[in-house]
């Protein structure tokens, strides 16, 4: 396959999966801020939070200042000058799709040239109330393309990219959830156990479609350790990180070739690391830190990714073509 | 009906006491007895699945709708077997001719040396592409992919409008025509046996393997695009896609000792055939125009030592340019050494003082081209222009007169069309597209073009024309 077509398909995917994930953690602050908030300046908080998971709050501070609702909910979903939302996400992966439309299939280009041109229907400025309709929009139609995708296309190489764009960026936004949760909504362990801990707990859950799942494995109170266990190590999880790596790992091992010795590497060492882990362990190391290596370690995962099958770099195929 | 156009243009549906013409007739019958607002509504419908697959065209100079669509016409533009076959010989015959006239000046030059066509016409042209001499191409084809522009005036005058030999593009438009009006209209084709042209990406496929350099048993072949923002980008995937090939771009491709690579997951791969959709002067920087990002550093010195096919081949403008379009009639007796089947329209060549003065004192009822221009840009159409216009455009035409041609006004034929008023008649050109490998292929049919707006003649596609399915009877 074409280096330029395996980088656009990795991406294609990877912006859908972002869309995705961006509504639900939109979603989830959305529900959070129905519930009633008893400390001061929670509101701020709150909306801070998704900035943070998706790592623009700079770029939301500059442009509004504090962080309230309406305009961080616009911030994230609409505003074409954010190059995270939604909105942004949607025309980069159709773009993407755009350039490989040879290399899949044309139910997964009416699908992807069909959210675009529906996204461009909609007012430039949404109502309040309406955003949550259009959260379930953007997760329907993401689940829409990876339907379509797995039921029209080869299981040939190109489908190993665009898996592996949609498990690492998925790894990637469940860690960031488990992360800014754990630290702004929970500042104190001790608070375990209260309404206020069930209702936030229960809304990360259910922002990764993970609150049934959970009753159903645990069948009792909603704790934080288990919520890690769940996310972290469980591999039945389809959001958690180590099913995620599975289907990184098992993406990678699919691509034959040469290159991508050192990647194959990497996500063995990962994907060991989660499948033989333990939830204490991730405690006593502290969760936040043991995600900031996993992310760490994600991120380089990626690079190598790009480094052996995506970047085009003369150098790296002249040595190549001289072995 | 408007019976003073009807009289004045060759209605290819009805004839001039209104009677519908044999060709059209079941189609005419069928029309007659559809319940009104059938057609509009299945336009509405036609709309739609052109929207959603995505065919869409981009138009330069346009700012804020960069992807439009090229309107679609769903009444269908009709010929019959025998026509047709005239039509075929002709272009099979214009083509040979064409190639063989490439071959000839870029090796012995003959056509100079008989003293049919001037050295200084060939050799000084900016389109002649010295680097292409004494270079051998399989077959001796230069213009693997040819798209013939014709025009009807009546019953049985088609003229040759324009000989494109570059990068021709609209056959994808052919293909989604027919698919499209299939899903519409199922019972029109149960009704008419219509020749198939469904088969053109496979067609095309064979012509490109046989375009190989000889001895590679496996040619490995490309579609190569400028990219997606290019007009054309549709037509690049959709093809790539059907020929089952790799779509490239120029930064995917590199060459190393004379040969061709491309960058792939696993490496690079080398390639041996590239149906390029680029022009000459993009696709060497170290050859051609040295700012192009567009091609491939070193693709002219793997293609002149035969270890590389480019389709079309390197130097085709010299015989599509609006001034050597003259010769054409002259290089089929010339070559082939027959009869033209298909007739060029008469051209006045303004680097002549006598036709340049007749023109200059006929300017409002002719239209004038730039030698070197295409899509329709850059024209001046006399009988529709303003007297400022006019003017404007005599001013461009003395500064250098050589720059231009002029025709007459072609009374173009007109098709029905479905336009807000209902069904009227519209002009319409054709282009065929023809393939040439080790044999001269044609898909029956070719592109119809048609001009939308009331009276006019630009079919372009960049100005406002649409496109109709076209359809060849069987016998």
């Amino acid at each position: 396959m074409l280096s330029r077509t395996a980088e656009n398909l990795f991406w294609m995917a990877r912006h859908i999966e972002r869309a995705e994930n961006t509504a639900r953690v939109l979603d989830v602050a959305h529900r959070t801020s129905l519930l009633p908030l008893d400390i001061e300046g929670t509101q701020a908080y709150l909306w801070y939070a998704p900035l943070n998971i998706t790592g623009c709050a700079d770029s939301y501070e500059v442009k509004y200042g504090l962080a309230k609702a309406e305009t961080v909910s616009h911030y994230m979903a609409l505003d074409p000058d954010n190059p995270t939302s939604i909105y942004s996400c949607l025309k980069l992966a159709r773009e993407n799709a755009r350039t490989v439309r040879g290399a899949i299939t044309s139910e997964m280009w009416e699908v992807i040239n069909d959210t675009w041109l529906e996204l461009n229907r909609l007012p430039k400025q949404m109502d309040y109330e309406n955003f949550r309709d259009f959260f379930d929009w953007v997760k329907n139609r993401s689940h829409l393309f990876r339907g379509v995708t797995l039921g029209t296309i080869t299981k040939d190489i190109g489908l190993s990219f665009i898996k592996l764009g949609t498990f690492l960026e998925r790894a990637d936004n469940t860690a960031r959830i488990l992360d800014v949760k754990y630290h702004i909504l929970l500042p104190s362990l001790n608070h375990v156990g209260g309404a206020a801990d069930y209702y936030q707990w229960g809304s990360l859950l259910k922002s990764v479609s993970a609150f049934e799942a959970y009753q159903k494995t645990y069948r009792d109170v909603i704790s934080p350790q288990r919520v890690s266990e769940l996310l972290i190590f469980r591999d039945d999880m389809p959001r958690s990180l180590h099913a995620c790596m599975d289907e990184v790992e098992d993406a990678l091992m699919a691509i034959n070739g040469l290159s991508g010795k050192e990647a194959r590497r990497l996500v063995g060492e990962q994907h060991a690391a989660l499948h033989f882990g333990l939830t204490q362990d991730a405690f006593s190391e502290g969760l936040h830190e043991f995600l900031t290596d996993f992310l760490k370690n994600t991120a380089l995962l990626s690079r190598e990714i790009r480094e052996a099958y995506l970047s085009r770099q003369d150098t790296t195929l002249n040595r190549q073509l001289t072995i | 009906m408007d019976t003073k156009t009807l009289k004045k243009y060759f209605n290819e549906m009805y004839a001039d006491n209104g009677a519908v013409r044999e060709i059209y007739e079941r189609y005419g019958r069928w029309l007659k007895d559809l319940p009104d607002g059938t057609l509009e509504r299945r336009n509405a419908e036609a709309e739609l699945l052109f929207r959603r697959l995505g065919i869409t065209f981009a138009v330069y100079g346009e700012a804020g709708e960069a992807e439009r669509l090229i309107p679609f016409d769903i009444v269908p533009r009709i010929f019959g077997a025998s026509e047709w076959q005239r039509l075929e010989l002709g272009l099979k015959q214009r083509v040979r001719a064409l190639n063989a006239f490439l071959h000839d000046i870029y090796h012995d030059q003959e056509i100079i040396k008989a003293g049919i066509i001037s050295a200084h016409q060939v050799l000084n042209n900016a389109q002649y592409r010295p680097e292409m001499k004494g270079v051998d191409l399989p077959n001796q084809v230069y213009a693997h992919i040819a798209g013939i522009d014709l025009v009807r005036i009546s019953e049985n005058d088609f003229y040759v409008l324009e000989d494109n030999l570059r990068t021709p593009s609209g056959v994808s438009y052919m293909l989604e025509n027919r698919k499209t009006m299939m899903r519409l209209f199922p019972e029109l084709f149960v009704k008419h046996a219509i020749e198939p042209v469904e088969h053109y990406p496979q067609m095309l496929l064979n012509t490109l393997r046989e375009a190989a350099p000889p001895n590679v048993a496996y040619p490995v072949i490309v579609v190569m695009t400028p990219g997606s923002y290019n007009s054309a980008y549709f037509e690049h995937a959709y093809l790539a896609s059907q020929m089952g090939v790799e779509l490239v771009e120029g930064q995917d491709l590199f060459v190393n000792q004379q040969k061709v690579y491309m960058h792939t997951t696993e490496g690079p791969q080398q390639v041996h055939v590239i149906y390029r959709r680029v022009d000459d002067d993009f696709i060497d920087p170290r050859v051609f125009r040295p700012d192009s990002t567009l091609g491939v550093p070193g693709l002219m010195d793997a293609y002149c030592s035969g270890n590389v096919a480019l389709a079309n081949g390197v130097g085709t403008g010299v015989a599509d340019d609006k001034s050597t379009y003259l010769f054409v009639p002259e290089m089929i007796r010339f070559y082939l050494g027959e009869a033209p089947i298909l007739s060029n329209v008469p051209t006045w060549r303004l680097s002549e003082p006598e036709d340049l003065s007749y023109v200059l004192a006929h300017l409002p009822e002719l239209v004038i081209k730039e030698v070197q221009g295409s899509g329709g840009y850059g024209m001046l159409v006399g009988p529709t222009s303003s007297k400022a216009e006019i003017e404007a455009y005599r001013l461009r035409i003395l500064a250098e007169p050589a720059k231009f041609i002029a025709q007459p006004t072609l009374a173009l034929s007109s098709c029905p069309t479905l336009v807000e008023s209902g069904v009227a008649p519209r002009h319409v050109d054709l282009r065929p597209f023809v393939l040439s490998g080790k044999d001269v292929r044609i898909v029956p049919g070719g592109l119809t073009r048609v001009a939308l707006t009331e009276g006019s003649l630009v079919v372009n596609s960049s100005q406002g024309g649409g496109t109709k399915d076209t359809w060849v009877l069987e016998d």
